[in-house]
């Protein structure tokens, strides 16, 4: 441990002097962005009393404070319905992943969860899901292959209010949000949703992959806009993507991450912690 | 953003095209601008670093100031300097026989639908390819490379179900391919995450296995600074022969497909540009190198000028 802050600190100071550039290349390295890293030099240059010894924790409580202390968590379920819960991202984040994640986390704490395979359109992601509910026992509803997802979502809403369930939680397919009709079809999603129970679907979260650069913002602007989003998940914490992108979300349209993907495994799954997270980018 | 950037470029280019003179304050502020822009595209914080660094040596060179026009001069520098980095044309596949092709990457980024769109395409040019689903981790992931085969009418060899070991599956592979009449082979592996050195470990053994003549990294268009780690663990391992740039139908502006190349000197072989099979194709660098600074009005600008 103390290796590694002689580590930190030689490599911030140069001579007595802090090395900026040195600090600024750390945070482009953790894909926060180049425009907010050197928004935070100019913000800790401008701070007094710093020292290549302090430079690293204030750096931190920077980026820090930019999240909320305690991460969105989902809300209770409303009387005599499910939660809906609408999973949602680009091609190959980890979105069937999370969603079965997801749904053993909540019925571990005793939950009632149904899951909802809306991807009808990749191959074998019905599989994919089924496989994943089989192996951790969570209900399933299954689209056919090719059936609209706005339907197949409406299915599993009417099983979810009949059987009492607390939790629906739908895996929709990947789609990059460039592809208007595709976005589209998550509007059309949501309406249907709505039609059994006006307040749904009650938390929309986009899974976001650790490992993503600069277009990660891309992403959550353009779904934001087709399907308005609680919470981000950002996955893949296990790699050596430092999931910088979170703070770029956050400081642009204050959507915090609530959940972590540490894995491929059910329980590689961690609630958003802001201490530990800023501690691992740099 | 990305707009804004692009018409702070354009305005760069402009202004030091217009010079008669350049002093060391126009190149600085150019060169600023263009570092931006390069890191707002995820080009690597080294490679975009010493790119600047070459291209500001050159611009303060002769052959600028001795040249009439000094700023049509850098922006050539510049687009030359890109242009280099990725690559000239893209580069084919070996398939000398035995012709065995590996697919690896990080997950997610596109490995089974990959395999399945090269399966395609050598298809369509005569060949007649035989798929392998060498993917025991992914739930469905056998599943869904069988779909894919289906769809495109390819032999696909299915582990039995409960499989854990990916060179006993090889193996297994290998014989049933002696009865299927294939010139090449693809084999889908699992995604992993390259710090994962027990899975690393694994891909290293089926490839001394295999001994394929082609192990084609598949990366993410949006992979952020990342990508030089990924493909220089990867190129360790297994010995990458090319790289796989995906999902470019999306505004991702690729600046990992430029960091990898000049890092590792890995061409890029292919793209893929949708989820359908047939969305899919040799590389051109030079769009490319448009797309990373959202320039190609730029571009464009200079050439005919
Ligand atoms: N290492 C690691 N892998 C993950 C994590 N989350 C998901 N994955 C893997 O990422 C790959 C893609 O995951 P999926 O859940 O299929 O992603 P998706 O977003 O549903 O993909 P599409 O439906 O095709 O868009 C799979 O190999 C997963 O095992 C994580 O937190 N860590
Ligand atoms: N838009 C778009 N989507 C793509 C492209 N290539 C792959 N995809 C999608 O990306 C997602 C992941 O693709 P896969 O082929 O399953 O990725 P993989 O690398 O095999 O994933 P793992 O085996 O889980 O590591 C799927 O939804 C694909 O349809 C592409 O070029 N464009
Ligand atoms: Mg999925
Ligand atoms: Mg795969």
């Amino acid at each position: 441990m103390a290796g590694f802050f002689k580590k930190l600190l030689t490599k911030f100071s140069r001579g007595t002097r802090i090395d900026w550039d040195e600090l600024e290349a750390d945070l482009v390295t953790a894909d926060i962005g180049i425009r907010r890293a050197m928004n935070i030099v100019d913000q800790l240059r401008e701070s007094r009393g710093l020292d290549a010894e302090n430079l690293v924790e204030s750096t931190r409580e920077v980026i820090r404070q930019a999240f909320p202390a305690t991460p969105p968590s989902l809300p209770a379920p409303p009387e005599g319905y499910p939660l809906v819960i609408l999973v949602v991202g680009v091609n190959g984040t980890g979105k069937t992943t999370s969603a079965a994640k997801l749904g053993h986390l909540l019925q571990k704490q005793g939950g009632k969860v149904l899951l909802a395979a809306a991807d009808t359109f990749r191959a074998a992601a019905v599989e994919q899901l089924q496989s994943w509910a089989e192996k951790l026992s969570l209900p399933l509803y299954k689209g056919a292959p090719g059936q609209d997802p706005a339907s197949v979502c409406y299915e599993a809403h009417a099983q979810a209010i009949r059987e009492g369930c607390q939790y629906l939680i739908c895996d929709t397919a990947g789609r990059l949000h460039t592809r208007h009709n595709l976005m589209e079809e998550l509007s059309k999603i949501r309406r249907t949703l709505a039609k059994q129970d006006a307040s749904a679907p009650h938390y929309t979260m986009l899974v976001v992959d650790a490992t993503t650069g600069a277009n990660a913002l891309a992403q959550a602007r353009e779904f934001h806009k087709a399907t308005p989003l609680d919470a981000v998940i950002i996955t893949k914490m296990d790699g050596s993507g430092k999931g910088g992108v979170a703070v770029a979300i956050m400081d642009e349209m204050q959507i915090s991450p609530a959940f972590l993907g540490t894995g491929e495994q059910a329980d590689d799954f961690e609630t958003f912690n802001r201490d530990r997270y800023v501690d691992s980018l740099l | 953003m990305f707009s804004l950037l692009a018409d702070k470029l354009d305005n760069t280019f402009r202004r030091l095209r217009g010079l008669g003179k350049i002093s060391e304050k126009n190149i600085a502020d150019a060169m600023r601008d263009i570092r931006l822009a390069l890191l707002e595209a995820d080009v690597e914080f080294g490679v975009a670093r010493d790119f600047i660094a070459r291209v500001k040596e050159r611009a303060m060179g002769q052959e600028v100031l001795k040249s009439i026009k000094p700023g049509e001069q850098i922006v050539k520098i510049f687009r030359d300097e890109i242009a280099s980095l990725l690559g000239g044309d893209a580069v084919g596949l070996d398939l000398t026989d035995p012709a065995r092709i590996m697919v690896v990457g990080l997950n997610g980024a596109g490995k089974t639908t990959t395999s399945a769109k090269l399966a395609l395409r050598l298809k369509n040019e005569g060949r007649r390819p035989l798929l392998v689903a060498c993917d025991l981790v992914r739930p469905a992931a056998v599943d869904q490379l069988a779909t894919l085969a289906e769809q495109i009418q390819v032999p696909v060899y299915k582990p039995a179900p409960g499989s854990r070991d990916v060179v006993a599956v090889a193996r297994e592979a290998l014989e049933w391919a002696k009865t299927q009449n294939g010139t090449v082979m693809i084999f889908d592996t699992a995604g992993r995450q390259e710090v994962d050195e027990a899975l690393i470990d694994e891909l290293r053994h089926l490839h001394s296995f295999l001994s394929p003549r082609e192990t084609l990294l598949v990366v993410d268009a949006a992979t952020g600074q990342q990508a030089v780690g990924v493909a220089q663990t990867f190129d360790r391992a297994v010995n990458v022969t090319g790289i796989v740039l995906t999902k470019l139908d999306g505004d991702a502006r690729g600046g990992a497909a430029l960091s990898m190349r000049s890092v590792t000197g890995k061409p890029i072989k292919f793209s893929g540009e949708g989820e359908k099979l047939d969305q899919f194709g040799p590389f051109v660098p030079g769009r490319m190198a448009d797309r990373i600074l959202g320039m190609g009005d730029i571009v464009g600008l200079v050439e005919h000028a």
